[in-house]
């Protein structure tokens, strides 16, 4: 629309941005809200259909008990206040992805309200928390799914093609606060969403598959306006970096056109990928008139004082919750803490490891190296590796006293990785463990040196960078098993005698 | 009192098309509708909370249980138009709307 000039970093400096994300997230359910049908993905067009999802005539949909309980928990786990009378609407519209001409959704008493979550960004090493409002989370059925026949694009098509199996699918809608200023802050509130529905295991988050889809509100004001400048929607964005391009893109326009005496349109624009820029989509104001009114073949729910005391006894420790107890009573580093905690199970294989008085750092540092490698190479889930926590806790503690060397920790990690097993055994029956008898070093110290007079007499003569020549060859000797501090040390004595 | 430019917001955001004949005629229609129905204001609802159900029902739900419809077939032949497994809907044009 707007072909302004970028703002200069001077004029962006004098503007703030107010941003708010309404996000959808698909509920793991194995039935649609409303009816009997699977809710998975990928299926062939039109088989996950059936009268309810049609809204043929006489049909009676039934809510689904665990979109409730998964709502509920999501509302929980967003400190949300959970409404003790909660209804469903009808959304009226007209659009052929809808095929009973409304939508049921949640329209003034929705599941959940005012809640809150946390969100932390790491600053020059720093952990910097910022609490983003939550103002609402309701219930609601998906959408179908067109596929535009005779062009690629939309006005193009002679015709389209309708997939229903999405229809009714349960989704919860959670809506943030105004509270967001930056694209980062913005990526950082998805990710966290998506983190809690994981953590939960109320649903897989996937953006590609668009289990999880963000529409961006986003307006700018002048610093220290009370004031919200003209909102305008972005759309289309399928990953949490997208998600922070297109809001930054969208700032910069935004305030170039303010600068330039432009005036904003409240619209909905289209994140475009390729070119990295957002696009005008429609400027129809005031036709987002939905009529909701009470839907009259669900009854409305009261969820009693101890159906919730019993979902909130089921919630994990969360994210943000294990991230401060990592932080400050492990005394991990922010970077690892996000690292170890992004996926839950990750963080309670690390706990599991940890629980058996195995070194933090060290069981960190090798889910975060080797095993993180092993798991991207393999394509793999921290649960399905035959390395249990208690094995690797094993190995840990078998280097921490000495038994073993870190390098032979490494050689025989991809055994342990593939078969399962006790590392202690592996080790036992390979005879892989350290020599640290300085009787048994020094003699092969003795024979190495007697082995190499011409090395040995350039080292008296001042090339001591030798000394790691030396320290190969007893490591060749004994298959790396000589205990390197020991070996160093006894070495140092040898050479200078 | 609804007036005759609200009646034709109602159709055109329900896609229907009114004659004029028709829009005067609705407009009366609906008139007489909420006459009657603004007898309730007659009663005294001052401590009653408002409801969004006629019987005192609530917490219906079902298990989470799968239970394939198999007559497929019919719901897609029922549409006025099919192309394989898909619904065929006419051109959509540039908006929503």
């Amino acid at each position: 629309m707007t072909a302004a000039a970028p703002a200069k970093p001077s004029a962006t400096a004098k503007y703030e941005a107010v941003i708010g994300l309404e996000t959808h997230c698909q509920l793991g359910t194995e039935t649609k809200i409303f009816s009997t049908s699977s809710a998975a993905f990928g299926a062939a067009p039109n088989t996950h259909v059936d009268p309810v999802t049609m809204g043929l005539p006489g049909v009676l949909p039934v809510l689904n008990e665990k979109v409730l309980e998964y709502a509920v928990k999501t509302g929980l786990a967003l400190n949300c206040q959970i409404a003790p009378y909660s209804k469903f609407d009808r959304k009226q519209y007209f659009y052929p992805d809808l095929p009973k001409n409304y939508q049921i959704s949640q329209f003034d008493l929705p599941i959940a309200e005012h809640g809150w979550l946390e969100i932390e960004i790491i600053k020059d090493g720093e952990p910097v928390r910022k609490r983003i409002g939550v103002t609402r989370l309701h219930m609601e059925e998906d959408a179908g799914k067109l596929v535009h026949a005779g062009s690629d694009s939309l006005s193009g098509s002679s015709y389209s093609l309708v997939d229903y199996n999405r229809a009714g699918v349960p989704l919860v809608e959670i809506v943030s606060e105004p509270d967001i200023r930056s694209g980062e802050e913005a990526a950082a509130y998805a990710e966290e969403i998506r983190r809690i529905i994981r953590y939960l295991g109320v649903g897989d988050g996937n953006m590609q598959e668009g289990s999880l889809r963000c529409d961006v509100n986003i307006s700018v004001r002048p610093v220290g306006q009370k004031e919200f400048g003209t909102k305008v929607e972005i759309k289309n964005m399928n990953s949490f970096s997208a998600i922070a391009k297109a809001i930054d893109y969208e700032i910069e326009r935004q305030i170039a056109a303010v600068e330039a005496g432009e005036p904003i349109y409240q619209e909905t624009r289209l994140w475009e990928e390729g070119p990295g820029r957002t696009k005008s989509m429609r400027m129809k104001e005031g036709s987002s008139d939905y009529r909701y009114f009470p839907e009259p073949d669900l009854p409305p729910i009261e969820v009693s004082a101890d159906q919730l005391n019993e979902w909130r006894a089921e919630l994990p420790e969360l994210p943000a919750a294990k991230r401060k107890r990592y932080e400050e009573v492990l005394g991990l580093s922010p970077y690892d803490t996000g690292v170890i905690t992004d996926d839950r199970a990750v963080a309670e294989y690390f706990e599991a490891a940890i629980a058996t008085g195995a070194d933090t750092k060290l069981v960190v540092n090798w889910i975060m190296s080797d095993i993180a490698g092993y798991l991207n190479a393999e394509k793999l889930s921290i649960t399905q590796i035959k390395l249990t926590p208690e094995a690797l806790a094993e190995m840990v503690k078998l280097i921490e006293d000495g038994t073993i060397s870190n390098k032979i920790g490494k050689d025989i990690l991809p055994e342990l990785l593939n078969n399962g097993g006790s590392p202690r055994k592996i080790v036992e029956s390979k005879g892989l463990s350290q020599i640290s008898d300085p009787a048994e070093i020094e003699a092969m110290i003795d024979a190495v040196l007697a082995a190499n007079p011409d090395e040995l007499a350039k080292f008296r003569a001042g090339k001591t960078k030798l000394k790691g020549f030396f320290v190969g060859q007893v490591m060749k000797q004994t298959g790396g098993r000589a205990d390197p501090k020991l070996t160093n040390q006894l070495l140092s004595k040898k050479l200078a005698g | 009192m609804i007036d005759t430019d609200q009646v034709r917001k109602v159709a055109r955001l329900a896609r229907l098309q009114l004659t004029e004949a028709e829009e005067q005629q609705f407009t009366g229609q609906l008139n007489s509708i909420l006459e009657y129905v603004r007898q309730l204001d007659e009663l005294d609802t001052e401590d009653v909370l408002p409801t969004t159900r006629a019987i005192e029902v609530s917490n219906i739900t079902r298990l989470d249980q799968l239970e394939v419809f198999v007559n497929r077939e019919d719901i897609l032949n029922s549409a006025p138009d099919r192309e394989d497994d898909f619904f065929k809907v006419p051109k959509i044009m540039g908006g929503e709307e």
